[in-house]
């Protein structure tokens, strides 16, 4: 896997610090099979994943089920031991570390999960809910707990008045409000927000949305979106990266990846998307992908997206292709594309890749 | 889709509430629409909006008790679908009027192969034998494109992905003809690639077989894509309906409009902030005397918590059951 270099300047608030690195992250899962239980195989749901997420921004992690773009996000938080590579919070290297010495490090990283039905204990009050973290992290009086409780349902939107109630009460965009205090409650600078919006109706998303933001604008918060809401995505990300069948296969800043895909795998997933408007419908051309995604216990030989690939080459079959930096700042890992300066590609399939007018001509 | 034709389906003032220890729910309130030949009518809102037990109601699959059917009509073919019998209802329910579900890997029965379960249909309403159902049964999964269809028949739903299975549920649908088909969410358990294959089948599909289709969802893309018309549903009522295009070019009801304004798109121009409809959906528990929509609108007038708007026609096949004139931006004249 090729080192990333800095060389994008994201948006809205965001500085040129790295705050998370990930290099090579790998997260294999065992397959035990026989009466003796032995090892015959490994879900490869992260297979090798770099990226950086700068001080200030938002990465959309976007992808469909069985991606790997989850099982990406809590192994970054270390909630599994991770097969390999590395990863690198607030300066701090937590891959290897035992899970017993990352708790000193657990207040700067916190997620909202994506159901905040199964997410909140739901015989704790929404004041023990919000006050578990700081029980378990600070020495704060009986007092000063109230207070920062009273003042993270503030800057949630929850009424002081809820605090004594049950989550049973609430709608669901109220408990995901919950959900964000809790993980606010430490004063964290890295927040995995895990689908947060999945479960909820339309009318209420925004309203979520539209809180993270400000919550993001207020307290410098950097966040790691995990979605599969590519409208969404392009709403509240600065950089989004797409990943299929364990990888990253593009990385970009939100608007060159919406308005010029790289990768065959991101130009169908965004012509796939149904727009809310009858004549746009009526224009749009689709690349319908045949077949369905494989198994991540069996991937395929090559490059992941050789089977469903539109345009895939005998060498796509043959050579997994690398992650690489193709332009300042984008990121593509596909034999097929095309350098604007030289012209060339790299394989025999400029005829193919010439059909594409979405690639990027200068 | 030929104007004026008669409607295959005609439902008037369906009221259907449930009964429970915390009192009665009103999931159902007065909702009427017309589906003609032919045509793909999509029902939108949130959850809890009442559009899958509208449907279920007027083809007697909800359980009864809790649900209570007070009031309506449900015209198919000459008869009142709330008033047949038992029997003759199951004699229409999967022959005539096809339905497809949200979640394909529930509404399937584990222990059956795919092939059973096609087939079962085909004997109880046209009483084919065992070997031209399974001809039937293969023509069926190779009508919605699952590759080696003879060989499938044997497999069994785990077999099958999410995407596959949904296939199966539509050909399970349309095994009979029917002239109806209800498909209740079919793609929102699926991801995105796989919803724009499924579509792709249906556009294809209702053209060759041309059935009338009502289409339940609540993703304004999807509707924008496939139906003709479109039916938005808020707190157990129709707050608006018209012709897909006038939809989305003029929406009237204040709740159309907010919710056109609130989803963000992937292509044009891309809105720095979302636009929100403050507070939460209604709870259906009081008799509704007034507009459910009025504590999140931003036209609610006095007389909105005092009456319930009827639907006021605004255009051509067009109506919105709201007391504020979009056209005007003033109070209708009541």
């Amino acid at each position: 896997m090729s080192d990333i270099a800095t060389t994008e300047a994201p948006a809205r608030g965001a500085t040129q610090r790295k705050l998370v690195e990930v290099r090579g992250l790998k997260m294999h899962f065992p397959i035990y099979a026989g009466v003796l239980r032995s090892r015959v195989g490994e879900v490869k749901a992260v297979d090798g994943v770099s990226f950086d997420i700068y001080e200030g921004e938002t990465l959309g992690l976007v992808g469909e089920s069985g991606c790997g773009k989850s099982t990406c996000g809590r192994a970054i938080l270390r909630l599994y031991d991770v097969t390999d590579g590395s990863i690198v919070v607030d300066g701090a290297e937590i891959a290897k570390v035992p899970q017993a010495n990352l708790r000193d490090l657990r207040p700067t990283m916190q997620m909202v999960f994506q159901d905040p039905q199964a997410s909140l204990n739901p015989r704790m009050t929404v004041a023990a809910l919000i006050g578990e973290p700081l029980d378990e992290h600070t020495r704060l009086s009986k007092k000063e707990k109230l207070a920062r409780i009273y003042e993270l349902m503030d800057a949630v939107g929850l009424a002081r008045s809820f605090a004594n109630r049950y989550p049973h009460a609430f709608s669901g965009g109220q408990r995901q409000r919950i959900g964000i205090a809790r993980a606010l409650a430490l004063n964290p600078k890295f927040i995995i927000c895990d689908e947060p919006i999945a479960a909820l109706d339309v009318s209420i998303q925004a309203q979520v949305v539209n809180l993270l933001e400000d919550l993001q604008d207020r307290l410098g918060l950097t966040y790691l979106f995990i979605s599969h809401d590519l409208s969404m995505v392009r709403h509240i990300a600065d950089r989004v990266a797409v990943m299929y069948l364990g990888k990253v296969v593009e990385l970009a800043p939100r608007e060159e990846l919406y308005s010029d895909p790289f990768h065959p795998y991101t130009r169908a997933l965004l012509s796939a998307v149904p727009e809310p408007d009858p004549w746009i419908e009526d224009k749009v051309e689709r690349v319908i992908l045949q077949g369905d995604v494989p198994s991540p216990a069996n991937p395929p030989k090559g490059c992941n997206f050789c089977t469903r690939c539109p345009v895939a080459v005998e060498r796509c079959h043959v050579e997994d292709p690398e992650f690489r930096e193709v332009q300042p700042g984008r990121f593509v890992a596909c034999h097929l594309y095309v350098d604007p300066k030289s012209g060339t590609v790299e394989e025999t399939a400029a005829s193919e890749a010439n059909e594409h007018p979405t690639r990027r001509r200068s | 889709m030929p104007d004026g034709a008669l409607p295959v389906l005609d439902v008037k003032d369906l009221k259907t509430v449930f009964r429970t220890r915390a009192g009665e729910i009103h999931a159902v309130n007065s909702v009427s629409f017309e589906l003609k030949p032919g045509e793909l009518l999509g029902v939108v809102g949130e959850s809890g909006s009442g559009k899958s037990v509208t449907m279920m109601s007027l083809i007697g699959l909800l359980p009864m008790p809790p649900a209570e059917i007070r009031d309506g009509q449900v015209l198919f073919d000459g008869q009142d679908l709330l008033r047949l019998p038992e029997d003759a209802l199951r004699q229409i329910r999967g022959a005539r009027i096809g339905f497809v579900f949200q979640d394909p890997m529930t509404s399937l029965n584990p222990v059956f192969t795919v092939g059973y379960q096609i087939m079962e249909p085909l004997r109880k309403h046209m009483g084919m034998d065992k070997a031209a159902a399974r001809v039937r049964a293969a023509e069926l999964l190779k009508l919605v494109n699952i590759p080696d269809p003879e060989a499938r028949l044997a497999d069994y739903p785990h077999q099958f992905s999410g995407g596959m299975r949904q296939r199966v549920m539509i050909a399970i649908a349309l095994a009979c003809d029917p002239e109806v088909l209800i498909a209740d969410e079919p793609t929102t358990a699926l991801d995105v690639t796989i919803q724009a294959q499924i579509l792709e089948l249906v556009k294809e599909l209702r053209h060759k077989l041309g059935m009338a289709i009502v289409w339940i969802t609540h993703d304004l893309g999807v509707i924008a894509g496939i139906a003709d018309r479109v039916m938005v549903m808020y707190g157990g009522q129709v707050v608006e309906q018209a012709p897909v295009r006038e939809l989305f070019k003029n929406p009237q009801h204040p709740y159309t409009r907010a919710l056109l304004k609130t989803v963000p798109r992937v292509r044009g121009a891309r809105e720095p902030k979302l636009s929100v409809i403050e507070g939460q959906p209604p709870m259906l528990t009081a008799q509704p005397g007034s507009c459910p929509f009025r504590r999140r609108c931003t036209h609610a007038l006095e007389i909105c918590a005092s009456r319930n708007p009827p639907r006021y026609a605004t255009g051509p096949g067009h109506d919105a059951a709201c007391f504020w004139d979009a056209k005007t931006g003033t109070a209708r004249h009541v």
